[in-house]
């Protein structure tokens, strides 16, 4: 159970931003599993760096955190800017394959980047110490993912509701022309939306980095698993994406625990169902097609 | 346009494949089998892409056709060339003709996440499936064709003329099947369905036809490479990345022939053998941006500049 709490949270990061950018932009980003990767590997370079300059192993925390930020913020517009706004009014179909392509790209850019040899810093980690929960111990560390996930959840959503802003993208996202026509800078909309997604992928990279060797190939592990989790949630719906990521998490966790083989293939498994039964996903009712 | 010289250009190159294969080196043998088992896949995903789908989830069927060919010979003894390719096209077909019922109802990017889905489901049970070998998958060889047992030096030769057959075969019957109404129904449908609901036809029964044809397509695909691979593992046959690969050589090379596919899928062997050996680390990324280009500039394929050209000559 809390297996799946931690797991889903974890997720959650991941998933959210890609439902942010899909539910403004309409684009299905398969490059946000590199993004992802991009982060994981400049946060764990950074972080290694810090502490074997013999600086203060807490420090790292900080470093890992604006790795991860700073990758989406200079990937993120790199990306809207130079390649994507060219392909806007397209059909999803294409600016899917656009991204995978982007996709390819990238995580052979991460590959030239960082050699291909798995990294491994654990520091931040095992600093933290373990939990003890009635008789499972559990890593302190897994306990501030959770609390990061929230927090950028709560923030995300706080921004939309509350802010001019937010406000203005809620507004692009349910009528992109009317919302031209009333003054708002959409392409500028546009590109504050994939640079927060982007640097959600990276931040979500970044925060994993110390809890697993960073390797190649883990971007395209996780773009599938996030695009279970926004299916199941339903494209585009906020809400949808914490839904999504929690069962997703439980539902892994109980295969994990009462029966480990099933434990990839139980995730596609309510992917499949939650489509067939629900085809637009569990929160994509109109009403509900709001970030 | 003038005459259509589809249909000579494909037995004329199934005449010069199967005569140069004895004095090609091995490599070369493998080169082309190789190039015309991911043809063969291809053409059932343009087929898909003619009627305005993207599946990526093609893997699904490839790597059932690849495992129907390496049980037969690693449970059942069987190593015919004939059966295994039989086998893994049924398979995939019936498989294609369950899920079909319910794919056929989606669209756009559902389309390509279901397909992607169930395509993961094989995968994850393929991995943790310790009788077929898990991850690492088994080896298989193929012994006889048809029943007549095959010298050694033969078995390569005798993979790439049957390739040569079943890729001409299914080239020439899908040129006949496009120009047909059923497969005209395919262009129809991308472009405008309640059209085509209107003139009474079903989409929905087109839609689920070219899907499992598709399917067979690749299932064919999948045994044939089982067969000049001589192994078979989920990796490198369901994951998505597999099925990505698809969706690269159909969008490189365009739906606009039968002939495209094979086309673009020797280029794509060609440049991906060169590749691996000289610069293994950025093998994709001049891959992602072939795709960009492509789509940006040839949105109609490779095969577009031909077409291009012609009509300037």
């Amino acid at each position: 159970m809390i297996d799946g709490i931690l797991y889903a949270s974890w997720m959650f990061i991941i998933a959210v931003g890609l439902t942010l950018i899909y539910g403004v932009m309409k684009i299905l980003n398969v490059a946000h599993g590199s993004l992802y990767a991009l982060g994981a590997y400049t946060a764990a370079a950074f972080a290694g760096s810090w502490l074997g300059h013999g600086h203060a192993p807490v420090g790292s925390y900080g470093v890992l955190l604006v790795a991860g930020l700073v990758v989406g913020l200079i990937a993120g517009p790199l990306i809207e800017r130079g390649l994507l706004r060219f392909m806007y009014g397209r059909e999803e179909i294409v600016l899917v394959l656009v991204t995978y392509a982007l996709f390819l790209i990238l995580e052979d850019f991460t590959k030239l980047l960082f050699g291909v040899d798995p990294i491994l810093v654990a520091a931040p980690y095992a600093l933290l110490g373990n939990l003890q929960l009635g008789h499972l111990v559990y890593p302190v560390y897994s306990f501030v993912l959770v609390a990061v996930s929230i927090l950028a959840g709560a923030a995300l959503a706080l921004v939309l509701k509350r802010t001019r802003q937010g406000k203005m993208l809620r507004a692009v996202i349910h009528d992109r022309e009317m919302s031209m026509a009333l003054g708002i800078n959409v392409s500028r909309v546009y590109l504050v939306t994939f640079t927060a997604g982007a640097m959600l992928a990276a931040l979500g990279g970044a925060i994993t980095a110390p809890t697993t060797s960073v390797q190649p190939g883990i971007g395209a592990e996780v773009i599938v698993l996030a695009f279970a989790i926004v299916v199941v949630g339903g494209l585009g719906s906020l809400g949808g994406a914490a839904l999504g990521a929690l069962i997703v998490g439980l539902v892994r966790s109980a295969a994990v625990h009462y029966r480990p083989e099933v434990e990839l293939f139980s995730v596609y498994v309510v992917m499949a169902l939650v489509l067939i039964v629900r085809p637009k996903g569990l929160f994509a009712a109109p009403e509900a097609r709001k970030i | 346009m003038g005459r259509d010289r589809t249909l000579p250009t494909v037995w004329a190159a199934l005449v010069v494949l199967l005569a140069a294969g004895p004095f090609l080196p091995q490599w070369a043998l493998s080169f082309v089998s190789v190039a015309l088992y991911l043809g063969i896949v291809v053409l059932g995903m343009a087929l898909l892409m003619r009627t305005g789908l993207v599946s990526f989830g093609q893997g699904l069927y490839y790597c059932l056709g690849a495992y129907a060919a390496g049980t037969l010979d690693h449970f059942y003894r069987i190593s015919d060339l004939l059966l295994m390719a039989i086998a893994g096209a049924l398979l995939a077909a019936l498989v294609a003709l369950v899920l079909g019922l319910l794919l056929a109802k989606y669209r756009d990017i559902f389309f390509a996440m279901l397909s992607l889905a169930f395509s993961m489901i094989l995968y994850g049970l393929l991995v943790k499936t310790s009788v077929l070998g898990s991850t690492d998958g088994f080896g298989l060889s193929v012994k006889t064709f048809a029943g007549v047992v095959l010298g050694r030096h033969w078995v390569r030769y005798a993979i790439y003329a049957f390739a040569a057959v079943i890729a001409a075969v299914c080239a020439a019957a899908m040129h006949r099947y496009l120009d047909s109404h059923l497969g005209r129904l395919a262009g129809a449908v991308r472009d405008n369905e309640l059209r085509v609901e209107y003139m009474g036809a079903s989409v929905h029964r087109v839609i689920h036809l070219n899907y499992v044809i598709a399917a067979a397509l690749a299932g064919v695909g999948g045994a044939l490479m089982a067969a000049t691979i001589g192994h078979v593992d989920p990796e490198t046959t369901a994951n998505w990345t597999t099925s990505g690969e698809f969706v690269f050589i159909a969008i490189f090379s365009g739906t606009g022939s039968v002939l495209a596919p094979f086309l673009g899928a020797s280029i794509f062997e060609a440049v991906r053998t060169f590749a691996l050996e000289r610069f293994p680390n950025t093998w994709q990324m001049a891959l992602g941006v072939t795709m960009l280009l492509v789509i940006m500039f040839l949105p109609g394929g490779l095969w577009s500049m031909f077409r291009l050209s012609r009509r300037g000559a």
